[in-house]
């Protein structure tokens, strides 16, 4: 079955000025992404991997500098984002954005939210269908009829992540971007938007790319998780294998560092340091060379490349 | 042994233009020392009220209505400005969220190290900078001479806590209250600093006061865990009892909506309703309106101190 | 807003700032003079006489008279229009062409951002009542050229003002939600981001009411602009200053009491607009 996105060595540089002439900072460098319908995917890495630009180029919010984004087949990147916007193919990536108090427009009400990208999108115009269209999409997310005509700062921040994510569907999308939806809410309120999360995927038959820096979030609602280190893929695989058996040193530290009260006491290997730079990297040296716990001459020559591991595990360390 | 830090029935209400908001009802705790305690609860819980009063800072409109602070045998609540000013920095000390954030942007963070050691040590000034690069190293930060003349923004978030704690710690306080410690850091920086944290508390046999919203980082660093809900702590014990035999209906609840590597998402419990508005006048369980166990008593009668077991307290009139 | 609650919201921004409503009464009362000052002026402005030269304040003319016999009273009140009209012309087309190139370089930035901010630079390099009375004199002495100056003196001040309050927001998820909704650029500049960031401005614009009366007053005390005998209370202020020393104050503490009392006046009202206009305040 083909996949609903393709991305394609995707690339985002930016110029950095300042004196040096030429420098570019390589916020994502030569990403390949597929996403299947109706899939999960998880995307996770430390801040600075690049994971939100990646997210706004998949997103077509930004253009990138390389590389293609194709949908259903069709190359979404053939045109810029500012003449995307008014595209059909506009409706079918839609995001969930992550901090629910900056991502309604205070000044609009519940109601108007929603209905937005229904105007434009969907080019209703008749009040009446926009109210079913509307009412649909906060049923779908339970959100109570009588706060459809409040403004944002009267709802809970529960409340507000439903209307972000009612806002999102109601134009009945197929990819589905979570930037992450519920690292603002307290953890009871998050177990009820992450089920209704999992329900509407059922539902719908949308794939989502759900981006979070909680790894036992991932692990519970996708099957397959990629993890981005300073603007490259390192690793791609089934989440239980991942989780499991992770193969890139980076991946392997990440899943050591999730508190686990089953292993207190433990002393494990930690990751200390930080990345190295963005700008202008070598690209003959893998980019976790120096933080490795594991380097050596050839991690400083020769960029890896993802190899396979069997069943759709890939990872790009030499020595994995 | 005499407890480091001992909170007695402490009750404490904000009076606001809407009321009276009672934050704090009749809350007990205590800290040994050497022992790292973890608070825990979500927003709203009163666990950062709780911190700052014990620390003498709270808010202007704060008033303490009842119950006793003790450290180290000196009344923190009676203690005037003068003592307690003398006592924070040097034998009680505080790290905050937000580390950047809490430092002073204009100045240099050895600077900033230096201004605790010479407002509480008796240091002759040419020592100060040698204390103050001894303790950037003791919080392995890399390269401390060059390190001691960086401003904040040029530091990543977790160096700027890693200062704040060098700060907290300067002058081996007693007593560290940590107010989510790591929230809005990477999680491998979050376990770096978790892990420098828990090795300094046992390397001074210095008694911390874990303040988190993540009962699974609690659940993994602290000796003790209490439970806060609605101002209420409702349950103490230790660690590993307390995750594996809850007895508050709250806290397994809790535990339930916190997603672990072996959850599934229809394993996720959500708590119905919500905090309870705490300038109205409540029943004595404040959770009693959400909990699928209340009784008749549970609004009737103040609550108890159940004995479970030696160091395990629960408020509850039908414990699990 | 649906009227209800419009009304409500009024009641409620009122009843929490009592100033609020003093503001608005005064506010009222300077409206009606300047709407039907000719009406309620008990003489004729304009009219001198000789026999009541320099009169202090009595029953007759409750405010004095001038050196010309006329009825400081009078004056005052048909002045407001004049007064009041400069300004608020001035102040709403400042606001108006401040918001949209403010705007604009806030949201697009790049050449768009640098070129406005070069123009903004240029006009604040001069110290602005300079340059007004640069432009009034370089244009011509006339009410509708007091209004052109004092609105290019006004202009930076609204264009920085909205260039910053969209730059914090352009970042922010509902206007990345309003672009993924099908918005195009302006369309979310005009519908997303502006009605946003018209509550803080309106504050402003309001505050700037009265730096624009006394600007336009301030050009008219030194001659430039409207002629005498033309009431306007800056006029009415420099006749007056004459005769500080010899003592017959009420020539010039009456206009400038007009004065004082209209800058006041709008001053409060900026935050009663601003109670009003914020959703976020609303019930």
């Amino acid at each position: 079955m083909p996949p609903l996105l393709d991305a394609q060595a995707l690339s985002k540089h930016y110029p950095v000025g300042g004196g040096r002439r030429g420098a570019t900072l390589h916020a994502v460098d030569a990403v390949d992404l597929r996403i299947a319908p109706g899939e999960c995917v998880g995307l996770v890495g430390e801040s600075g991997c690049g994971k939100s630009t990646l997210v706004r180029l998949l997103a077509r919010l930004i253009d990138p500098t390389s590389g293609r984004i194709l949908l259903d087949g069709d190359d979404t990147t053939a045109v810029s984002q500012a003449r995307f916007v008014t595209m059909p193919a506009r409706a079918r990536i839609q995001v969930v954005f992550q901090d629910p108090s900056e991502s309604l427009n205070p000044s609009f009400r519940v109601f108007d939210s929603i209905a937005d990208p229904l105007k434009r999108l969907l080019g209703i115009k008749d009040r009446a269908q926009l109210a079913v269209r509307v009412h649909r999409a906060a049923d779908l997310v339970g959100l109570p009829r009588e706060l459809i005509e409040r403004y944002p700062h009267q709802l809970s921040g529960g409340q507000r992540a439903r209307v972000g994510i009612a806002r999102a569907i109601a134009v009945e999308p197929a990819l589905l971007i979570l930037d992450e939806p519920t690292s603002a809410l307290d953890v009871s309120v998050q177990a009820v938007i992450l089920r209704l999360l999992a329900d509407l995927r059922a539902r719908l038959g949308m794939s989502y790319l759900f981006v979070s820096h909680d790894l036992n979030v991932v692990r519970l609602l996708c099957s397959r998780v990629v993890v981005m280190y300073l603007g490259r893929v390192v690793e791609v695989a089934p989440t239980e294998a991942l989780f499991t058996t992770p193969r890139h040193p980076y991946t392997q530290a990440l899943i050591a560092a999730i508190p686990d009260p089953a292993r207190r006491g433990e002393v494990r290997p930690r990751l200390d340091g930080s990345p190295r730079s963005p700008i202008d990297p070598d690209p003959d040296t893998c980019r976790f060379y120096g933080r490795c716990s594991r380097g050596t001459d050839r991690c400083a020559t020769a960029m890896p490349a993802l190899r396979p591991f069997g069943d759709d595990h890939f990872a790009a360390c030499h020595f994995a | 042994m005499t407890a480091q830090l001992q909170i007695e029935a402490f009750s404490l209400a904000f009076r606001t233009r809407h009321g009276t908001v009672r934050a704090l009802e009749d809350v007990s705790l205590s800290v040994q020392r050497g022992e790292i305690v973890g608070l825990v609860g979500e927003s709203g819980s009163g666990k950062s009220v709780l911190a700052y009063a014990v620390m003498g800072l709270q808010d202007a409109a704060a008033r303490v209505q009842s119950g006793r602070i003790t450290f180290g045998g000196m009344d923190m609540l009676g203690a005037s400005e003068q003592a307690l000013a003398d006592v924070r920095g040097r034998e009680v000390a505080m790290i905050f969220q937000s580390p950047r954030a809490a430092l002073n942007p204009i100045r240099k963070v050895g600077r900033q190290i230096e201004d605790i050691l010479r407002q509480h040590a008796n240091l002759p000034s040419s020592e100060l900078r040698k204390h103050a690069i001894a303790a950037l190293n003791r919080v392995r930060i890399p390269d401390p001479e060059r390190r001691y003349n960086a401003y904040p923004f040029e530091l990543s978030g977790g160096m700027c806590q890693r200062v704040m704690i060098a700060m907290a710690l300067a002058c081996s306080p007693f007593l560290l209250i940590a107010d989510e410690p790591t929230t809005g850091l990477d999680v491998t920086t979050q376990a770096v600093i978790m892990d420098l944290i828990r090795d300094m508390s046992r390397d001074a046999q210095m008694s911390t006061l874990l303040i988190t919203h993540d009962l699974g980082l609690a659940g993994e660093y602290c000796d003790r865990i209490a439970v806060m809900h609605a101002g209420h702590v409702v349950e103490v014990a230790p660690t590993e009892e307390l995750l594996s035999h809850p007895a508050h209906p709250y806290t397994r609840q809790l535990l339930a909506a916190t997603p672990t590597p072996r959850s599934t998402v229809d394993g996720l419990v959500s708590i119905p309703g919500q905090l309870p508005d705490l300038r109205r006048e409540l029943p004595p369980c404040r959770f009693s309106a959400r909990c699928a166990r209340h009784v008749a008593l549970c609004d009737e009668l103040p609550l108890p101190w159940t004995v479970v077991n030696e160091a395990h307290l629960v408020r509850c009139w039908v414990p699990l | 807003m649906r009227s209800a609650t419009l009304t409500r919201n009024i009641g409620h921004a009122f009843g929490e700032n009592r100033l609020t409503l003093v503001a608005v009464a005064i506010l009222v009362l300077l409206l009606v003079c300047a709407a039907f000052g000719q009406y309620l002026a008990p003489y004729n402005p304009l009219m001198t006489d000789g026999a009541a030269k320099m009169q202090p304040p009595g029953v007759a003319h409750l405010f004095g008279t001038d050196s010309l016999g006329r009825d400081i009273l009078s004056r005052v009140i048909v002045a407001a229009r004049l007064d009041l009209g400069m300004a608020i012309s001035a102040v709403a087309l400042s606001f108006v062409a401040g918001l949209a190139l403010g705007a604009v370089a806030g949201y697009f930035g790049g050449w768009t951002d640098r070129i406005i901010g070069r123009v903004m630079d240029t006009i604040m390099a001069f110290p602005l009542f300079v340059l007004a009375m640069g432009i009034v004199a370089a244009l011509g002495n006339s009410v509708l050229n007091i209004i052109i100056a004092t609105m290019i003196i006004n202009l930076p001040f609204y264009c920085r003002f909205a260039r910053g309050e969209v730059n914090v927001r352009r970042e922010m998820g509902y206007v990345e939600a309003a672009r993924m909704g099908g918005n195009r650029a302006l369309p979310v500049l005009a519908n997303h981001i502006i009605p946003n960031i018209l509550p803080p401005m309106m504050v402003q614009a309001s505050l700037n009411m009265g730096w624009a009366i006394l600007n336009a007053a301030g050009l008219s005390f030194i001659g430039l602009g409207v002629r005498p005998p033309t009431p306007e209370w800056g006029i009415l202020v420099s006749e007056g200053a004459s005769y500080i020393i010899s003592g017959e104050w009420w020539t010039f503490v009456f206009p400038g009491a007009a004065l004082v009392l209209a800058v006041f006046c709008f001053n409060l009202l900026g935050d009663g607009l601003r109670d009003l206009l914020d959703p976020q305040r609303r019930i």
